[in-house]
């Protein structure tokens, strides 16, 4: 194992505490946002927490327009790929740095089209060549499925596997737990620890009379992690405050091209615009949880 | 029906031993024979040998197969989770209303195959026969092909890089004994990679009548969208229209409309007009959808009074129309 190593990945992610990754089988359930909200409240957990963002969606990046950098450019140092900093306007040393195929892409509209040779080169780019520096976390976005993003995360980051853990995120409905419960077969067969499950899109208050609905169904993922022995971080109900932010609405309302300066200053407001959401505090008993969880799950495997 | 000389296996997608080793860069690739994965791999030679390669054999043996299918329709959406599946199922179940009319589903979602619990039909297997896979039928008049019906136990995950996922869908399309279908409709994983690229090409002699594309209202999943249009632009498929799903929630209690993934970049109605593309229709979100796909029954015949049962017809008619099938 001593080759294995000195890999570039196990060079550059030698200097990065944790690495969380968080998946679904299915679409759609929100792998995105919870990503994001992650990497916002372990941002806002302390002072000094550095984190890292690294969206590996490479056909639908979603995590640039979340946290506000659509239009952002990748800019190429000697030392690597510089991550786009989301709070690079708040004053002090940015912490909060993000990668994702989407700043690399000209125009928004452009498809990635890519069968999974090159898919598992970029990751490989993604993880050796961007200079992520000193890192508390790493969250890292997956795309739906258990297939060639999965497979060579997990290959190329061999080397760092006791820092490694899981997230899995599912809505309530039977379709979708399905898909969770084929992501949690993945991550037993390739020993990856799950640190537990959060059910999204759980219930949704209606804003004008405060009736809840189950839009899709209620409870199943408490249940599936009850009956898989998984702890249950937390479910999230359908929260448009939240769509809305993350949609970025007031972003694009700017008419004209906003200029670099003007993204940054919108970003930095995003941290604080979420943290007035009602998910927000909902979520950060989840990230409680996972932070308290992290140091079980990472001893639980021998390091390499 | 096309009569293969022995009767095809079908496989157990868990246990195919792989030919290929785990980096295949794909026969077709430029790489072949010459990446790092090819060492010792049993078909480097052929791979690297400079000879032209000829088409996949594959080929031929498609296109007799989808001789037989009148129309091809592909439904697509960048995003995930966005009713893909739902609608697929909805649209099959809408023309099979027709006794006259032959159906086909494939779902060529290798990873997260949710077509056969939608349908209600996941606990029934392929068999094979001398002509080839037979389909499992949800209705006399109704095939559907899935993944979801090769696995011993829905909890298997299918843990494929592309190439073994392209070995399957050109299987599904060559090995599986369609018969005379009026419709085949395929059911796509979310994104633009592998899957899509696959059934492109394979389709490509046959012809695909056309691509419905599936979003929600919000900013991110247009995205999507986007790059979706991109992508049949790119491969020179036909768009035929985009449906907005989750349109709109109203509340059972108070009947008061709101929306649950607010458009605010104006939704699907204007990035239809944008894109230069039709807008099929807008289905609001009704709880009782995802009932109907968590069960297994059909949403138009169980709610038909539903507003979304409206809108869903409205879409089906329109596609139709737009087929010239009406």
């Amino acid at each position: 194992m001593a080759t294995t190593q000195e890999t570039p990945v196990a060079r550059r992610l030698k200097s990065i505490k944790h690495i969380i990754i968080v998946c679904s089988g299915k679409g759609g359930v929100g792998k995105s946002s919870v990503s994001a909200q992650l990497a916002l409240s372990l941002h806002a957990s302390s002072p000094t927490a550095r984190v890292g963002i690294l969206d590996v969606d490479l056909t639908g990046p979603s995590i640039p327009r979340m946290l506000g950098l659509d239009g952002h450019g990748v800019h190429q140092s000697s030392d690597g790929w510089v991550p786009v900093y989301a709070d690079a306007a708040s004053g002090g040393q940015a912490r909060l740095a993000c990668m994702s195929v989407g700043f690399l892409l000209k125009k928004k509209e452009d498809s990635v089209v890519w069968r999974g040779p090159k898919k598992n080169a970029m990751i490989r780019q993604f993880l050796s060549d961007v200079r992520w520096g000193e890192l508390d976390y790493l969250v890292i976005d997956t795309p739906p499925g258990t297939s060639d993003e999965h497979l060579s995360l997990l290959e190329h980051m061999a080397p760092v596997h006791s820092r490694l853990s899981a997230v899995i995120v599912t809505t309530p409905q039977a379709v979708a737990l399905m898909d969770a419960m084929k992501c949690l077969s993945f991550t037993r067969t390739v020993n990856l620890p799950v640190l537990g499950l959060i059910e999204n899109m759980s219930g949704y208050v209606c804003p004008c009379c405060g009736e809840i609905s189950n839009v899709f169904s209620t409870g199943g993922g408490e249940e599936m992690a009850r009956r898989e022995d998984l702890a249950f971080l937390g479910s999230m109900p359908v929260d448009t405050d939240l769509v809305t932010l993350l949609d970025a609405a007031e972003a694009t309302k700017s008419e004209d091209m906003p200029d670099e300066a003007k993204l940054r200053e919108q970003s930095f407001e995003l941290l604080q615009r979420y943290q007035k959401t009602s998910s927000a505090k909902l979520f950060q008993n989840i990230v409680d949880k996972v932070v308290q969880t992290l140091p079980k799950v990472e001893t639980l495997i021998p390091s390499a | 029906m096309i009569a293969v000389q022995s009767a095809v296996q079908v496989p157990d997608p868990l246990s195919v031993p792989s030919n290929a080793p785990e980096h295949c860069p794909g026969t077709e690739s430029e790489l072949a024979g010459k990446a790092d994965a090819c060492a010792g791999c049993a078909n480097q030679e052929i791979c690297m040998s400079n000879e032209p390669k000829g088409p996949d054999p594959a080929l031929p043996l498609i296109r007799e197969r989808m001789s037989t299918v009148k129309r091809k329709i592909l439904v697509l959406s960048g995003k995930g989770g966005v009713g893909k599946s739902t609608f697929t199922a909805q649209l099959g179940w809408a023309f099979a209303a027709d006794e006259q009319l032959i159906t086909g589903i494939m779902d060529v979602d290798i990873c997260g195959p949710s077509i056969p619990t939608i349908l209600g039909i996941a606990s029934e297997q392929v068999h094979s026969s001398s002509s080839g896979w037979s389909p499992v039928y949800a209705q006399d008049n109704f095939a559907v092909m899935s993944v979801g019906f090769m696995l011993s136990s829905s909890k298997d995950a299918i843990m494929w890089r592309g190439p073994k996922k392209n070995g399957l869908i050109s299987q599904f399309l060559k090995d599986v004994d369609w018969g005379d279908l009026d419709y085949l409709i395929i059911d796509t994983p979310p994104g633009t990679s592998d899957e899509h690229l696959s059934v492109v090409q394979y389709l490509k002699e046959s012809g695909i009548d056309g691509a419905v594309l599936i979003t929600t209202p919000q900013e991110v999943a247009l995205q999507d969208v986007r790059r979706e249009i991109d992508f049949c632009n790119k491969v020179g498929i036909r768009v035929l229209g985009l449906v907005e799903n989750m349109s709109g929630f109203v509340c059972p209690n108070c009947k008061t409309e709101s929306q649950i993934f607010s458009p605010s970049t104006g939704g699907a109605k204007k990035l239809a007009e944008d894109m230069g593309v039709e807008l099929l229709g807008a289905v609001p979100l009704d709880p009782r959808i995802g009932m109907s796909a968590d069960c297994g029954v059909s949403f138009l015949d169980r709610y038909p009074d539903s507003p979304a049962s409206t809108a869903y017809l409205d879409i089906i008619d329109k596609i139709k129309q737009i087929l010239g099938d009406e």
